[in-house]
């Protein structure tokens, strides 16, 4: 971004810029924010992808090599926080920021002094939950679910922890209304609801979900902070508490966010496919209804993540159904792009193969969900090694791949240059096999029995684990071609068009590139 | 007409308002879970079950054994009078825990049971249980509390023991320790 503007396009004569440290610090520009989001989540990502990495070093044998058990357990703990709450969701604001407001043809988001605060409280956010790791008792160690009563017994790590999920969930909590806000006042004159491309439409729900959601996560740890010093009962079975309660409430919040984290995933992918298979989307109108009731669904299944807690058989029998009904919504999404692809004139550059690799993965994770959706087998694979592999076919293929592809997808448009094709491809290749080589085997694993968030296992599962840690090894340092392609395109290059997409469709790609400082300050007109 | 900043603001203030309203919400649900459970039966720890009048099956003789745990250093002794006990399905049956207060100040604790198998539970009836209420204990003192209990004669043929186990916990929240 560090080029100045030389298009002195029409109306855009003074794109001027703030400068020095002050520009990030108050930046009040969506472009400037998007950016500032994305770069923090490619640091979370490694941070969260080193703590992993150490996780494979120590499986890579069976018994126990290099740490002590509660430190393994506050690896797993905080590799799941900060990746949740450090890659993934801010990588998906921080494209928002950047592509919402180009999208609709607005001139920023609606909000934009709440947009600064609501990024710059997750660095202080994250730097509270790693300084964690040096209080007296390491780091959180109870799961990244924080269930009672083991996330109560953790040292002076737990407030620590807790004020950085409340940072966490304001941060998310400010970014969803700017998206609301921006959404449904900003749009240019003509641009409709159902003329809104597909990224906002899951942006939109995605933001919904966050502020029913968030705010319900918040008051469950400020349950257990009560709990823990101000004496309440709320899960604490002596004074009346039930820690299983605490579940509920968590899942109440826990699987709306899964969804948080997928629904952004299903937009990018629905801008990218259309655009490199040069047809417009297949059913639109049934992807934008198909996500809608895919949100309202995730409020009914909470308790699918709990079968094994003693609940009665009505129960278990209604949260498995409903969990399958999940299945119809999301396979109408597939059969979408699958049709949107159909006798299209494709060409697989990085950003759709990105999108197939998405489409192919993510749908096995969602097949492996299917299987953990059905009760009697859930009982049997919970807590295994079979979820950590469903849930990192979704998370890993589906939002990160997804993430992949929007970046690749737009870096053009960002930066002015065209990223190296050649890395891009090389980081897809990698991404895809080493990924598949890590989760893979863990299906294994986890039919076999191998219990999940134990540093130490039995022999028998050896080989498999060899075999998952080589391949988390491969994908971790695949990543690090995606850092070069990135610096590479933000460096130089070749020069952009504005539109370098034939297929693209959607008003970003009538701004020049880079986009210009200040876009948008006269509505485009909609057709 | 409003302008577009106005607008935005106005929206800003309903979403924070629906995101304190579900801040709200969060705890509500506490409540509204125990409502449910009330209304369910599925979860009652504080109250004496309802029975039907059973036969008593004589042919048949199950082993309860009685266990006794104490949490978060809880300064007592607690113990059943008896270990074990041979009963008959249907037959009304009383056994005795004692528990004393070895420290020196006034602690208020709540029994909480659980079974072994965990199936046992739904057919394991209390009529009466110290688990019912919060025992407060003066320095020195001890207390011997029954409880009364009829195993229903729907239990599975393959259970012939059953363990009773209660754990005590301190109810003063503020008097425990951190870490």
């Amino acid at each position: 971004m560090a080029h100045a503007d030389t298009h002195a396009a029409d109306h855009h004569d003074h794109d001027h810029k703030p400068s020095g440290i002050g520009r990030w610090l108050f930046a009040t520009n969506h472009k400037d924010i998007g950016t500032m989001y994305m770069v923090f989540a490619l640091i979370m990502f490694f941070v969260g992808g080193a703590m992993a990495l150490l996780i494979r070093l120590e499986l890579f044998k069976p018994g126990m090599q290099f740490f002590d058990p509660g430190f393994y357990n506050s690896l797993v703990t905080s590799h799941a926080l900060v990746m949740i709450f450090g890659g993934v969701m801010p990588a998906f604001v921080g494209l928002a920021n950047w592509m919402i407001p180009l999208q609709i043809g607005a001139p920023d988001m609606a909000l934009p002094r709440m947009n600064n605060y609501s990024f710059w409280i997750l660095p202080f956010a994250f730097t509270l939950l790693i300084s964690s790791f040096f209080t007296a008792g390491g780091g959180p160690a109870g799961g990244w679910t924080l269930y009672p009563p083991l996330s109560l017994q953790a040292g002076d790590s737990f407030p620590l922890t807790i004020f950085a999920i409340h940072m966490m969930g304001a941060s998310s909590i400010m970014g969803a209304i700017n998206v609301i806000v921006t959404i449904m006042n900003m749009r240019a004159p003509g641009m409709t609801l159902l003329k809104l491309p597909l990224f906002c439409w899951t942006w939109l729900i995605t933001a919904y979900l966050l502020i029913a959601v968030m705010p319900v996560l918040a008051g469950a740890v400020t349950m257990l902070l009560t709990d823990h010093y101000f004496g309440t009962s709320f899960f604490n079975p002596a004074g009346g508490g039930d820690p299983v309660m605490y579940q509920h409430i968590f899942w109440f919040f826990g699987h709306p966010e899964v969804y948080i984290m997928i629904l952004p995933a299903f937009g990018i992918v629905s801008q990218v496919i259309p655009a490199f298979a040069r047809k417009p989307l297949f059913g639109y109108a049934s992807m934008v209804y198909a996500t809608s009731s895919i949100a309202i669904l995730s409020f009914i299944v909470w308790a699918h993540h709990m079968f094994t807690t003693g609940m009665p058989a009505a129960g278990q029998l209604f949260f498995m159904f409903a969990t399958m009904l999940i299945a119809v919504p999301t396979g109408v999404k597939v059969f979408n792009w699958i049709a949107t692809m159909w006798k299209g004139s494709m060409t697989f550059e990085t950003p759709m193969l990105f999108a197939c690799g998405f489409l192919f993965v993510f749908s096995m994770g969602g097949f492996t969900g299917l299987v953990c959706a059905i009760t009697p087998i859930d009982i049997q694979i919970q807590d295994t090694y079979y979820v950590v592999a469903h849930f990192h076919y979704v998370l890993v293929a589906g939002s990160l791949f997804a993430i992949f592809s929007g970046t690749y997808f737009w870096l053009p448009k960002w930066t002015g240059h065209m990223y190296s094709e050649t890395l891009g491809k090389a980081h897809f290749w990698l991404s895809l096999v080493f990924f598949n080589v890590t989760f893979f085997p863990m299906h294994f694993l986890g039919l076999a029995g191998m219990p999940r968030r134990i540093p130490d296992y039995a022999l028998q599962f050896a080989d498999f684990n060899m075999i998952a840690s080589i391949g988390a090894l491969g994908f971790g340092l695949s990543q690090l071609l995606f850092v070069a392609a990135i610096i590479k395109c933000a460096r130089g290059g070749e020069k952009a068009p504005a539109k370098p997409w034939e297929g693209a469709d959607t008003l970003e790609w009538t701004l020049p590139s880079p986009a210009p400082y200040h876009s948008f300050e006269t509505p485009p007109v909609i057709k | 007409m409003v302008s577009i900043p106005q607008l935005n603001l106005h929206t800003m203030r309903k979403l924070l308002i629906v995101s304190v309203a579900m801040f709200g919400f969060g705890f509500a649900l506490v409540p509204f879970y125990k409502k449910i459970c009330e209304v369910t039966g599925v979860n009652r720890l504080f109250k004496p079950d309802d029975i039907a009048n059973t036969q008593i099956e004589s042919a048949r003789t199950v082993t309860i054994e009685f266990d006794s745990n104490l949490r978060s250093a809880l300064p007592w002794t607690f113990k059943p009078l008896q270990t074990n006990v041979q009963i008959h399905p249907g037959e009304l049956t009383t056994i005795i825990y004692e528990i004393r207060n070895n420290s020196d100040r006034a602690i208020t604790g709540q029994a909480i049971p659980s079974y072994g198998p965990q199936l046992a539970q739904q057919y394991f009836k209390k009529i009466d249980c110290f688990c019912f209420t919060q025992q407060t204990l003066q320095p020195g003192e001890s207390r011997r509390m029954p409880v009364v209990f009829v195993i229903e004669s729907g239990l599975p043929a393959e259970v012939n023991t059953i363990t009773l186990s209660y754990s005590f916990f301190e109810v003063e929240g503020a008097a425990r320790k951190a870490g």
